[in-house]
């Protein structure tokens, strides 16, 4: 019998743990080769040349992007259960989606004092702009900014894991199934999840009823906070409306596609696959004071009035903070 | 007086690994051992073998007459094509499991009866919770290996309402993996390319056949209580991260040409189309029962069981050293090339 697979013991430039299965020593063969040729020559370069220190920080990006592309192609990398990969959210999403977060859109935050640096919390938030960019970008504030780096695990709809290509990067992401049970789950493991409970109604609706939030589902996220005593952290977007405005809906075109809607907007689909680019608004993304729900007891999930009571008072505090920072914009892409 | 055990599925790699694991067990006394083909290897002494079908009146014969005090029942089978096709199939899990069950009804003795079963009764879509626990309602598979084994399950729970002295315990196996094990999904790994659903990369759980053993064993020798748990490694491992681990190359087939694809590799991999849609969409069970209630924490992870599996039965296409290499001289060419702009380019 052979035993399980030592993980390298080594830590990589970065100081993370290497992630390289170790052999009969407890180090990786690349580790093994680097340690061996640190130690018996301490001068193995009578130094040819000065460094090249213009270009020392595009090898140490070479060296990680080298070492990234070699654990992809050897499988050698570990996700969660639900699939969540955090190697490849460092090295290929977060980077893909960070110059839009930055340049784009210049993604303005507050209020991440108000998410808990440990534990778990639910993040709920109001939904626009056809696309759900407004969730990406919640979860690249998380990420970047909020002093612990918190993962925002998001629920999303079952269209989600059944289209190709989008399924496995929803889940790589960390996201996951918008059910009770793998809410639940989530949050039992102190994980900070993230919910956008107006969902189609919300992502889909027509330009002129911008930043009136729709109805939050049937509060079942309120029911899943009080169960598990996370508290609540109501978050407000503004600047997702304007990425897509909707002008019209076309509605049999999204039910021969099986899509919730099919938007028409200034640049789509007249303009082709260029009217996909979103238009560039300014953002403000304000995490509101969390509600705690740990105080009412689990016993209060059982109880309609309470979660109704909560509900509202989630959506009212979004929508407050959506016309407060509203006033506060210049114009839509000051 | 000791244990008196009858395993049925007996020579396949599973059976034959438990019954000979039973036989060395001091406190079995006997082992019948049930199966109409040839073990690959010869069963031990304390080793009665019936060589029937599931179907047949000396099985009944044995089962009411030998004192059989366990019941392991592990002949429901993935395999159409090595069944002799689907109806052949499912009259082998289906209706086996129904003489079977019929005969232990009147066995004086019968204490527990342990089925194998499998995480496959969950299915696989879309719309499925990431990870399952043994309570939640679950769609039922239409078609295929996951919907014998429902209705096998079905016909046990109903077995244990008709004999409460009886212990019923359930174990929905994760897939299986390790150095001997033959299955429909080990064949895929070994097939030159392994065909995926573009666009897709389902989460899977593997067994190691070491484990597999164990919790069997565990089940019929140990204080195991009834229910249903589900079997399988620790973690989860991806498609990609498989079929990468095991050095080959992936295939990308669009969906709407994969039934086809599935056909023409079906035949050699005999596999049935809920375990195509299982390779789109995957499925994890959660673990937490087995461990608190069986008290059975499997040695090994998910992605250990299958490095293990692809080590010792995998050539693979594309080495660790071959990578590592490749890494050093894509370093080497880089330091070589700024080492020259830096040299030629004006400060």
């Amino acid at each position: 019998m052979t035993p399980p697979r030592e993980r390298c013991h080594a830590r990589t430039r970065k100081g993370d743990r290497c992630r390289n299965p170790a052999g009969p020593d407890g180090l990786c063969a690349l580790h093994r080769r680097q340690l061996a040729q640190a130690a018996p020559d301490p001068a193995p370069d009578p130094a040819p040349e000065p460094a090249p220190d213009r270009f020392a920080p595009f090898l140490e990006w070479a060296e990680e992007a080298v070492e990234f592309l070699g654990r992809r192609l050897l499988g050698e990398y570990e996700v969660d259960e639900f699939g969540h990969d955090p190697d490849l959210v460092e090295h290929v999403l977060a980077p893909l989606l960070r110059p839009l977060y930055r340049h784009w859109w210049r993604v303005e935050t507050r209020g991440l004092e108000h998410v808990p640096d440990s534990g778990p919390a639910l993040v709920v938030g109001n939904h626009a702009g056809t696309l759900p960019f407004d969730a990406l970008m919640v979860a690249v504030a998380l990420l970047d900014e909020h002093p612990a780096h918190r993962s925002l695990r998001m629920l999303a709809a079952d269209l989600a894991f059944d289209l190709p290509v989008v399924a496995p990067l929803a889940r790589k992401a960390g996201n996951t199934l918008a059910c009770a049970e793998d809410a639940t789950r989530l949050l039992e493991a102190g994980e900070l999840v993230g919910v956008w409970p107006e969902g189609y109604k919300g992502l889909g609706k027509p330009y002129r009823e911008r930043y009136q939030l729709q109805r939050f589902g049937r509060g079942g996220f309120v029911e899943i906070a009080l169960r598990t005593g996370a508290p609540i952290v109501p978050v407000a977007v503004v600047g997702s409306e304007e990425i897509y405005p909707m002008l019209a809906n076309l509605r049999r075109v999204a039910r021969l596609l099986g899509f919730p809607y099919f938007p028409v907007t200034p640049t789509f689909p007249a303009l082709g696959p260029l009217g996909a680019i979103p238009l560039p608004s300014k953002w403000l993304i304000e995490f509101c004071p969390p509600i705690d729900t740990a105080s009412l007891g689990p016993e209060a999930a059982m109880d309609p009035m309470t979660l109704f009571d909560l509900t509202d008072q989630v959506r009212d505090t979004i929508q407050q903070t959506v016309h407060r920072n509203l006033l506060a914009r210049r114009s839509v892409f000051g | 007086m000791g244990r008196r055990v009858l395993v049925t599925g007996a020579a396949r790699s599973t059976g034959r690994r438990l019954v000979g694991a039973l036989a060395e067990e001091p406190e079995v006394e006997l082992v019948v051992a049930v199966d109409e083909q040839e073990p690959a290897e010869p069963f031990p002494d304390k080793v009665e073998r019936l060589v029937v079908d599931l179907r047949s009146p000396a099985l009944v014969r044995t089962v009411q007459s030998a004192g059989i005090d366990t019941c392991a029942h592990l002949g429901v089978t993935a395999e159409p094509r090595a069944a002799g096709g689907r109806v052949s199939m499912k009259e082998r899990n289906v209706l086996g499991t129904m003489q079977l069950l019929a005969a232990a009804y009147h066995a004086p003795d019968l204490r527990r009866l342990v089925l194998k079963s499998t995480t496959a009764v969950y299915g696989a879509t879309a719309a499925d919770p990431a990870v399952w626990t043994e309570s939640m309602p679950h769609e039922t598979p239409r078609h295929g290996f996951g919907k014998d084994a429902i209705e096998v399950e079905d016909y046990a729970r109903s077995f244990e309402r008709r004999r409460p002295d009886v212990a019923v315990t359930v174990l929905r196996l994760a897939n299986q993996v390790g150095p001997n094990v033959d299955n429909p999904l080990t064949r895929y790994f070994e097939l030159p390319v392994c065909p995926t659903v573009l666009g897709f990369d389902p989460r899977l759980q593997f067994l190691h056949e070491e484990d597999t053993a164990e919790v069997l064993l565990r089940t019929i020798l140990g204080p195991a209580p009834d229910g249903t748990f589900n079997v399988a490694g620790d973690g989860v491992v991806l498609l990609s991260q498989a079929i990468r681990i095991a050095g080959k190359p992936a295939l990308p087939i669009p969906e709407p040409l994969v039934n086809q694809v599935a056909e023409v590799v079906g035949r050699t991999v005999d596999f049935s189309p809920e375990q195509v849609r299982f390779l789109q969409y995957g499925r994890v069970a959660d673990t937490s029962a087995a461990a608190e209630q069986l008290g059975f924490l499997p040695k090994w992870t998910s992605l250990h069981a299958f490095e293990d599996f692809a080590a010792t039965r995998l050539r693979k296409l594309v080495t660790e050293e071959q990578v590592l290499r490749l890494e050093r001289e894509v370093m080497s060419l880089l330091r070589q090339a700024t080492t020259w702009l830096a040299r030629e380019l004006p400060r």
